[in-house]
């Protein structure tokens, strides 16, 4: 799983029946920090993410077991809303 | 599989139902000599590892796996706590290593972008 921020979102008029109803946002990778990582991913949307929440997002067919997402078309979902990240201070 | 070490924690109060009570830990991927590789993931946890362990984990759909029957949302789990770790360094690893610095040098013409680089 991977931590990413809500940076937009996607419309699609005509896109496969299965993903009728799903919100699709655009994510930006971040580090746990909460720095930007490189490139952007689209996700489906099972938690009702807003714009510019920190999120987890699940890939590859793993994204299929999502509740919601069963035997749907998705390799990326968002399956938790970020509250707090904690990193043990070593360096 | 892949050896990590525990470096932190997520916190997450709205979920997919298929992730609730589950540990989200932030692994570090480490290479054999436990330097740091690649970038940090976020892992569910199947061991109850803790801060700093040594640990190693699994990708993709095999991750869920591990809590079978159940079906948990994750594409990455830790599966172990390394109690110990042996490697056994092949006799012509220093060897190899010092071939590539060796052989550009009377090879300039042929290494164009190593003699222009400089």
């Amino acid at each position: 799983m991977i931590l990413a921020r809500v940076v937009g979102t996607v419309v699609a008029t005509r896109k496969d029946p299965r993903l009728e109803g799903k919100k699709l946002l655009v994510l930006k990778p971040v580090s746990p920090e909460g720095k930007d990582e490189s490139g952007y991913v689209v996700a489906v949307d099972t938690v009702s993410a807003g714009y510019r929440e920190t999120v987890l997002a699940v890939s590859g067919s793993s994204a299929r077991m999502a509740e919601g997402c069963k035997d749907r078309p998705v390799d990326t979902s968002i399956v938790g809303i970020v509250d707090n990240v904690s990193l043990d201070e070593k360096k | 599989m892949y050896l990590g070490r525990v470096v932190g924690r997520v916190w997450s109060t709205v979920k997919n139902e298929c992730l609730e009570g589950h540990r989200l830990l932030i692994v570090q991927p480490v290479t054999p000599e436990l330097k740091d590789t690649g970038k940090r993931i976020v892992c569910t946890d199947w061991t109850g590892a803790g801060a700093g362990e040594l640990i190693y984990w699994v990708r993709a759909r095999e991750a869920s796996f591990a809590f079978s029957p159940a079906e948990v949302v994750t594409d990455a789990t830790i599966v172990a706590i390394v109690d110990e770790l042996h490697i056994k360094r092949p006799p012509l690893a220093d060897a190899r290593g010092s071939e590539p610095t060796s052989e550009p040098r009377p090879s300039g013409s042929g290494r164009a972008r190593s003699g222009s680089g400089a």
